[in-house]
C-alpha cells in the first residue's frame, strides 16, 4: 500500500497501521501540523497532558499495563528534554514506548532557532535507538522501524525528531510490512545451555528461582510457563520488584520480594541456594548486595535476552541468551523428555528451611491505635482491593516498597513501578495511562506526599478525561526514604527532608474538580477507603500516617544478604565507611 | 559484503564460549565493528565507552561499503577481560551496528597505523634522521632546506618506536591515523 500524503498525515496513518489506538501528548509550534491530522480523525485518542513528562511517564503505564508499545507526542526544545526523564525511566526498566518529538524546519537547524535543542543528541544516552528524519519519503519506514525496535529483543524507548517541513511536505507513505532491518535478536536459547540447566535441575538440593521484570515483557505465555515450571519443580520462587505477579502473590512456591527491603526468607535463600535460576532479572545493586559476598555457593543460571546482562555485574555459569517464554518452553520440553526428575527429598528439606526463616515475621511491625502505620494502610488497601480488577502503580520511596511488601499481584501487568531509575513523580501520569488501556479497572497509585507532588499538575488531565484514578497517598510530611537514610547514615541530621508547606490535599482536590478524602485515624480507614473505591472519579486520598516509621526489612548498603536489618533493631553505625559512599 | 574480508566469528548475539572473565589482568584488544553509515553512529559507538567509563586507545572510522551503508569503526582499547566482554556485548546491542568482531582472540590478525611527522633540524641531525628513516623504511613526502615530513607505516609500537627516535633530531609535530586490523587468512 503506498499512497501520496503529507508527513503529518503519515504520522497519524502509521500510528493507526501500528494499532495505536491511544496517545499522550502535548502541542507546541513543531509539531502542529501533526495536531492539525490528530483534529481531523477518530481513530486516535489524544490524551492532554500537563507537562511533557506526564506524557512519557501515562505512555509507560500504558504500555507496561498492556504489553503493548505506549506512544507520546511532544513539541521541539522543551517539550522534548522535559521528555528526557520518562525516556531514561523507560530504558532503566525496558518499557517499549515511541516517543514523537517535532523540530524546527531542517533549514534551521543548527542555527539556535526558537525551541531547537539537539533532540537526538540528548536522547541519545536514553533511548534505546533514536532517528531524525530530514525526508518526508523515509518518514513512514523509520516510523514503522520504530516500533520494531522498541519491541523486538529487549524492549526499550525509541524516539523520532520529526522537522516541521518534514511534516508539511508530501511524500510516499508505505504500510507496515515485516520487518527488513538487521536489527533481528534471537530469541531461541542455546539447547546445550538449556540442557546443562535441565541436569542442573534435576540434581539441585537448594534451588531458588529468581526472576524479574523480563518474565513481564516476554508477555502473559512467559508467566504461564513460569508458573508451570515452578509447580511442576517445587522450587521455591522469588522475584524483584520489576517482577512481581509473574508468579502469584498466592502461590505456594511464592516466598516474596527480594533485594534491599525484600523478604528475610527470599534474601536467605537466595544466599544459601545451590542452584539460582535467574528469570529474565539482571542482577541489579539492590538485588545483589555486596558482589562478593553474593550468593557464594551457588551455581548460577542467567536467562535474559540482552547479552550484555550476561556477566555484567554477577559471574554465572550457565548463561542462556534468549527471549523467557522461548526459553522456558525449550527448559520445560527437555525436563519433561528426561524424566521430569529433581532431587524431591532434598528440596522438601530446603523449602522446610524457608519455612523457619519465615516464622521470623520479617514484615511485623508495631501497630498503632493512635497514628495510621503505614503498612497498616497498605494491609487495609490490600484486603478492600485485592478481589477487584485492579493496577497498582507507586510512586518512588518508602511507600513504593511498603506496597511492594503489603500487597499481593496475582497476574503480570499490574503492578507499574519505577525500579531501575527509581523516578519520583512517576505513578500518577503512569495511572493515567493504564486506567486509559483499562478504563473499567479500579487504578490506584500508592504515593508518598513529596513523590505525588512532583506530577501533581496531571490532576488537571484526570479530570478532564474523567479518569477515575484513586491517589493513595501516604502522608508523613517527610521524604521518607531519605530520612530513613539520615537517621542511619547521617547522624539524624534531618538535612531538607521534610516539606513544611504541604497543601491541604481535599482543598487540592476540589480545587482541580476531584474528589479529596482526608483520614488520620486508624478506626476510620476501612470506611475511608471503601469511599475511595466507590466514588466514581479521580480521588485524592490523604491518608495521614505516622512520620518516622522506617521501611524494614534492610540489607545495609555495603552487606550481604545474610546481613539484614530486621525491624527497629540497633540502627546505628551498622554501614561501614565503606557502604556509606553507596547510595 | 565479500569486499570487507570479515570473518564469521561468534555470532554478535552469541554470549557463549566466553573467555574466563573477573580477572584484574588489563588486556589490550582490537575491536573492529561493522555499522550502519548514518549520521550519529559514531557518537553511539564514542558514547557507550564515555558513558559507561571504557578507554579509547585509538579508534578509526570510514565507509567501506558504499551500496551497503557500511562503515568499519576500528577501537583498540584496554581492560580486564571482564570489561571486554561487556564492550563487545554493549556494542552488540546498539542498532546500528551489524557486526562486532574482537580481532584479538579470534585468530592473527594485521594491524597497520599510519603517521606523518614532521622533523625540523640541520646538519648532522638532518643526515641522521633520514638515516634512521630509511631502516624504519619511512618515505620523505615534504622537504624543506631545514625540514622533512616523514610518512610512516607500521604496528603502533614501531611507529612509537620511530617517534621517539625522531625526537631528539628535531621532531616537532605528528599525526597518527589510529589502528586499521584486519584478520589474517580467507
Amino acid at each position: 500500500m503506498t499512497r501520496e500524503m503529507t508527513g503529518a498525515k503519515m504520522v497519524v496513518q502509521a500510528l493507526k497501521d501500528q494499532g495505536v489506538d491511544t496517545v499522550f501528548g502535548y502541542p507546541g509550534g513543531a509539531v502542529l501540523p501533526i495536531y492539525d491530522e490528530i483534529f481531523l480523525q477518530n481513530d486516535i485518542r489524544h490524551i492532554l497532558v500537563r507537562h511533557e513528562q506526564g506524557a512519557v511517564h501515562a505512555a509507560e503505564g500504558y504500555a507496561r499495563s498492556t504489553g503493548k508499545p505506549g506512544v507520546a507526542l511532544v513539541t521541539s526544545g522543551p517539550g522534548a528534554t522535559n521528555a528526557v526523564t520518562g525516556l531514561t525511566d523507560a530504558l532503566m526498566d525496558s518499557i517499549p514506548i515511541v516517543v514523537l518529538t517535532g523540530q524546527v524546519p531542517t533549514f534551521m537547524i543548527g542555527s539556535d532557532a526558537f525551541q531547537e535543542a539537539d533532540t537526538v543528541g540528548i536522547t541519545r544516552p536514553c533511548t534505546k535507538h533514536n532517528w531524525l528524519v530530514k525526508d518526508t519519503n523515509s518518514l513512514a519506514a523509520t516510523l514503522h522501524e520504530a516500533f520494531h525496535v522498541a519491541t523486538a529483543g529487549r524492549p526499550g524507548p525509541v524516539l523520532i525528531d520529526i522537522p516541521k517541513d518534514v511534516q508539511f511536505a508530501t511524500g510516499t507513505y508505505t504500510g507496515p510490512k515485516p520487518s527488513t532491518s538487521h536489527y533481528q535478536p534471537a530469541v531461541k536459547g542455546d539447547l546445550d545451555a538449556i540442557t546443562e540447566l535441565v541436569a542442573a535441575i534435576e540434581t539441585a538440593k537448594k534451588p531458588v528461582f529468581y526472576t524479574g521484570g523480563g518474565v513481564i515483557n516476554s508477555g502473559p505465555a512467559a508467566s504461564q510457563l513460569l508458573r508451570e515450571l515452578v509447580d511442576a519443580t517445587g522450587f521455591p520462587i522469588t522475584s524483584t520488584l520489576m517482577g512481581l505477579g509473574a508468579y502469584p502473590a498466592s502461590g505456594k512456591n511464592w516466598i516474596g520480594m527480594l533485594g534491599m527491603h525484600g523478604l528475610y526468607e527470599a534474601n536467605m535463600a537466595m544466599h544459601d541456594c545451590d542452584l539460582m535460576i535467574n528469570v529474565g532479572a539482571r542482577f541489579d545493586d539492590r538485588i545483589t548486595g555486596r558482589i562478593d559476598a553474593f550468593s557464594p555457593k551457588s551455581k548460577k543460571a542467567h536467562i535474559d535476552i540482552d547479552p550484555s546482562s550476561i556477566n555484567k555485574v554477577i559471574r554465572v555459569d550457565i548463561p542462556i541468551v534468549g527471549d523467557v517464554a522461548h526459553v522456558l518452553e525449550d527448559v520445560l520440553k527437555v525436563w519433561k523428555a528426561r524424566g521430569r526428575k529433581t532431587n524431591t527429598e532434598a528440596v522438601a528439606k530446603w523449602q522446610a528451611q524457608i519455612s523457619d526463616w519465615r516464622k521470623v515475621n520479617c514484615l511485623a511491625y508495631t501497630n498503632s491505635e493512635k497514628s495510621i502505620k503505614p503498612q497498616y494502610a497498605l494491609q487495609r488497601l490490600e484486603a478492600l482491593t485485592k478481589d477487584r480488577d485492579r493496577y497498582v502503580c507507586t510512586e518512588v520511596g518508602q511507600h513504593q516498597m511498603w506496597a511492594a511488601q503489603f500487597l499481593g499481584f496475582e497476574d503480570p501487568n499490574r503492578w507499574m513501578t519505577s525500579g531501575g531509575l527509581g523516578t519520583m513523580g512517576y505513578g500518577f501520569p503512569a495511572s493515567i495511562g493504564v486506567q486509559m488501556a483499562h478504563p473499567d479497572a479500579l487504578v490506584i497509585n500508592v504515593a508518598g506526599e513529596a513523590s505525588w507532588l512532583m506530577n501533581m499538575q496531571e490532576m488537571g488531565t484526570a479530570v478532564q478525561y474523567r479518569l477515575p484514578v484513586k491517589q493513595f497517598i501516604l502522608n508523613n510530611e517527610r521524604l521518607g526514604m531519605v530520612r530513613q537514610w539520615q537517621e542511619l547514615l547521617h547522624g539524624e541530621r534531618y538535612s531538607h527532608s521534610w516539606s513544611e508547606a504541604l497543601p491541604d490535599f481535599v482543598k487540592l482536590a476540589e480545587a482541580f474538580g476531584a474528589k479529596g478524602i482526608i483520614c488520620s485515624d486508624p478506626a476510620d480507614l476501612d470506611d475511608a477507603i471503601m469511599e475511595m473505591i466507590n466514588y466514581d472519579g479521580p480521588v485524592i486520598f490523604d491518608c495521614l500516617v505516622e512520620k518516622h516509621e522506617n521501611c524494614f526489612p534492610m540489607i545495609p548498603s555495603g552487606k550481604a544478604h545474610n546481613e539484614m536489618l530486621l525491624g527497629e533493631a540497633e540502627t546505628q553505625g551498622v554501614i561501614d565507611s565503606k557502604g556509606s559512599v553507596l547510595v | 559484503m565479500s569486499a570487507l574480508h570479515i570473518k564469521k566469528g561468534s555470532n554478535r548475539h552469541s554470549a557463549y564460549n566466553l573467555r574466563p572473565t573477573f580477572s584484574d589482568v588489563q588486556e589490550r584488544h582490537t575491536i573492529a565493528v561493522l555499522v550502519e553509515n548514518e549520521p550519529g553512529v559514531l557518537a553511539r559507538v564514542i558514547g557507550l565507552f564515555s558513558g559507561r567509563g571504557y578507554n579509547i586507545e585509538s579508534l578509526t572510522v570510514a565507509e567501506v561499503d558504499h551500496t551497503g551503508h557500511l562503515s568499519r569503526i576500528t577501537i583498540v582499547t584496554t581492560g580486564t577481560p571482564q570489561v571486554i566482554e561487556q564492550i563487545k556485548a554493549q556494542l552488540g546491542r546498539i542498532v546500528s551496528v551489524h557486526d562486532v568482531h574482537d580481532l584479538t582472540v579470534e585468530g592473527a590478525s594485521v594491524e597497520r597505523e599510519l603517521a606523518i611527522i614532521k622533523v625540523v633540524g640541520e646538519g648532522e641531525k638532518r643526515v641522521e634522521a633520514l638515516r634512521l628513516a630509511d631502516i624504519f623504511r619511512a618515505n620523505v613526502v615534504d622537504s624543506t632546506l631545514n625540514s622533512f615530513i616523514f610518512e610512516i607505516t607500521g604496528t603502533p609500537e614501531k611507529i612509537d618506536a620511530f617517534a621517539d627516535l625522531m625526537r631528539p633530531l628535531g621532531l616537532v609535530e605528528i599525526a597518527r591515523t589510529g589502528v586499521a586490523a584486519l584478520l589474517r587468512g580467507a
